[in-house]
């Protein structure tokens, strides 16, 4: 598929998903298992790094690899097998969120865990382990993968259960494709009866409660807070809740209807007129902190007033995919791009710490201009970062007048989370340090990641810009 | 072939700019690769003499505090090479901000001798190693939609005169290759600067000067940076040789026929 010296057609510049970091890569997009074989067999002939790169919708820097190889999974994206009757399907990697819901809904199947945004590739969630706003109650994506097949970099090509290959199974999902590529997954989906969910919205009025209400409201199948990052004093913390639950069989008589893929579908213009796509352009003129305070605020006050304990019906895209109802929203974050930074706290240290993290983001003049709060369980996975607690995400603008502040707004943010015995994720992540990596997993969990790696990559050909920042020496 | 230093871990949001330095082991190169380190660069230097470059490299380390300067060995004239070499660079810096072609030769030619092979080894490596760095520049900066090219051509480009037309052509070749460069690249935000020093205190100093004095390389260096930092597009360097060129320029062809100069 490729030859050294690399043509300089293969070249493009490449991004994360917030724009906020660039590089250079050489760009190669296989159809067939077999060219990713003669990938990592260029790159071990010659001393190339390899990273891999699903939709491209990592935060940080997991699928770029500045000068060096990029493998792009987008066009193997064939589904395999699919069985309505038990909801199995056998999926490629470049299988994307949207393409899996679209083709499995209509039979009444739905991904039991799925992120914010349909936009990423199934091999992409596996190698971060993505949750979703039910992760306490159904883990992580990993934990519903009965199956895969993968293409080691020494070659060698494998399947992986629970069982079988456990520690491979339990590494190269949630190893961000520092350990292998995957070939096949077989999935377990959800049986669902309807394309929609009962849906209840009600406002929170400070941290405190924001977090004991995700707590208390886990008996939902999906619970989420956003929280308001610009409020101050009592009002640290406020938010609104979401909580939605699958509707039961027969309570949706025409499941046909909402189940049917097209009626999914979100309007792309703003009351019929304005067309969603342009919205990303003014949504840029209010994207400065004064202006993100009365939007958040006024948020907030429509939510606590007009809004509050609402219960309605709404489509399981809408409710999921809440990041996709606004097309390119995240250049509405202007040149400079955005970064997230979301930590997981356990439920004991969880508000002390928040507190303190919304209060130096405040006193830093650095706000979040959206916060999002999520409740998490355990998971035995290798890079595993949810905790028996909460997660916080907080989204920042960058611009060249805050870079250098920004930066180390977050190593400050890191020692408080890391004080609380909190951890990070790295599809989100594009600011730890290998120091706090490794306080964070701990010592024996780096040190058996690098001994995996050494068996199944003894060249170290994986090697993402994430993974030289995060394991380099 | 590359220095063993290990690369400092950069913060994604702020990484470190990236030079590359072809001609970097002394004279204008050594110079420029001393004033980008101090700008806070991280810098490749590429020469032929690696014990050279491995001084300049120390030199500059020691001097920054932390590994700013890594050398890689290289003769222009292996235009094989240059592609691999270019990916080796960009793999290992993960990207480049701005490349200097800075290579050259001046053989010394009799007034009467007309030898091919000197004048073919200096088109070699005083544009043909040019043509073949900047192509590979070109591609990566049109890419990113940013970078800088900076080439040291020389005021000998402005005219043929009677003491060394291989020299003369080679650079006059580079000086219209950047000007055609900078036309083709700076609609896509890519900055192209030519530099044409007069004389400088460097190897390739002719033994006879004629009144004009010769500069100090780091004063050239400065003035590269300078109009790198302002988006130059021509520089003469020292700053006075704009004129001298402005007037030898001017002389009519039936006068500067039977001028020794």
């Amino acid at each position: 598929m490729a030859d050294y010296p690399l043509p300089n057609e293969r070249l493009f510049r490449l991004e994360n998903f917030g724009h906020s970091i660039s590089r250079p890569g050489f760009l190669y997009r296989p159809t067939h298992p077999e060219q990713v074989s003669e990938l990592f067999e260029l790159a071990n002939k010659n001393d190339l790094k390899i990273a891999l790169r699903g939709a491209g919708r990592s935060y940080g820097d997991a699928a770029l690899n500045g000068g060096g190889l990029v493998i792009d999974f987008q066009r193997m994206n064939r589904i395999l097998d699919w069985n309505p009757e038990t909801g199995v399907i056998t999926i490629e990697p470049g299988v994307t969120i949207e393409q899996l819901w679209r083709y499995t809904l209509e039979d009444g199947w739905w991904s039991p865990v799925t992120p914010g945004t349909m936009a990423p590739t199934i091999g992409g969630c596996l190698g971060a382990n993505v949750h979703g706003k039910n992760n306490w109650k159904t883990g992580t994506i990993g934990e519903h993968v009965l199956s895969f097949d993968a293409v080691l970099p020494n070659g060698k090509k494998i399947t992986c259960t629970p069982k079988k290959n456990k520690q491979l199974f339990y590494g190269i999902i949630s190893g961000m494709g520092l350990l292998g590529v995957f070939t096949s997954i077989t999935l377990q989906l959800k049986r669902v009866y309807s394309g929609n969910l009962t849906v209840r919205a009600w406002a929170e009025p400070n941290l405190n409660r924001v977090l004991s209400a995700t707590d208390e409201e886990k008996h939902n199948d999906y619970i989420v807070a956003w929280i308001d990052a610009t409020a101050g004093g009592r009002g640290l913390g406020r938010g609104q809740m979401h909580s939605a639950n699958y509707l039961k069989e027969g309570e949706d008589r025409e499941y046909n209807h909402s189940l049917y893929s097209p009626n999914q579908d979100v309007p792309d213009t703003i009351m019929g007129l304005v067309p969603k796509s342009v919205v990303h352009k003014f949504m840029r003129l209010a994207f400065n902190n004064l202006a993100m305070r009365g939007v958040n605020s006024a948020k907030y006050w429509m939510n606590r007033t007009i809004g509050n304990h609402k219960t309605y019906l709404q489509s399981l895209v809408a409710f999921t995919y809440l990041l996709d109802y606004v097309p390119n929203w995240e250049l509405g974050y202007g040149r400079g791009g955005l970064i997230q930074y979301q930590s997981f706290l356990p439920k004991e240290t969880a508000e002390d710490t928040y507190r303190e993290m919304l209060k130096l983001c405040k006193r830093r003049r650095i706000p979040s201009y959206l916060g999002v709060v999520k409740r998490h369980r355990e998971d035995n996975f290798l890079f595993s970062h949810a905790v028996d607690g909460f997660s916080m995400a907080l989204d920042f603008k960058v611009t060249n007048r805050n870079r250098k502040r920004l930066i180390k707004l977050t190593s400050e943010l890191d020692q408080i989370v890391l004080a609380g015995g909190g951890k990070f994720y790295f599809a989100k992540d594009s600011s730890i340090t290998a120091e706090v990596v490794r306080a964070y997993l701990g010592e024996k969990t780096v040190k058996s990641f690098l001994k995996l790696k050494e068996e199944v990559d003894p060249q170290g050909i994986l090697q993402s810009d994430l993974y030289q920042r995060c394991f380099g020496e | 072939m590359t220095s063993e230093n290990q690369k400092p871990v950069e913060h994604p949001l702020a990484p470190l700019s990236k030079a590359v330095v072809v001609g970097a082991s002394s004279g204008i190169g050594e110079a420029i690769a001393r004033k980008l380190a101090k700008e806070g660069y991280q810098v490749a230097l590429l020469a032929r003499r690696t014990e050279r470059l491995v001084k300049v490299a120390e030199e500059i380390n020691g001097l920054a505090g932390e590994p700013l300067a890594f050398f890689y060995e290289h003769d222009v004239r292996d235009f094989d090479q240059i592609k691999p070499i270019f990916q080796t660079v960009l793999k290992e810096f993960k990207t480049i901000d701005l490349l200097v072609y800075n290579s050259g030769i001046m053989n010394s030619v009799g007034i009467s001798e007309f030898d091919a092979a000197k004048d073919h080894e200096m088109i070699d490596v005083n544009l043909k190693g040019a043509i073949s760095w900047l192509s590979e520049a070109a591609v990566l900066f049109e890419q990113m939609g940013k970078g800088k090219i900076v080439g040291i051509s020389s005021v000998a480009g402005d005219r043929g005169r009677v003491a060394n037309p291989g020299y003369n052509t080679s650079k006059a070749g580079f000086s219209t290759y950047l000007e055609a460069l900078r036309n083709r690249l700076s609609r896509k935000g890519i900055h192209v600067l030519t530099v044409k020093p007069g004389y400088v205190d460097t190897d390739l100093l002719p033994a006879d000067l004629g009144p004009f004095p010769a500069a100090a390389p780091e004063k050239i260096a400065k003035d590269v940076w300078r109009a790198i930092k302002r988006r130059k597009q021509v520089i003469y360097t020292p700053w006075w040789w704009r004129y001298i060129l402005l007037i030898v320029e001017h002389i009519p062809s039936f006068v500067f026929r039977r001028m020794s100069f």
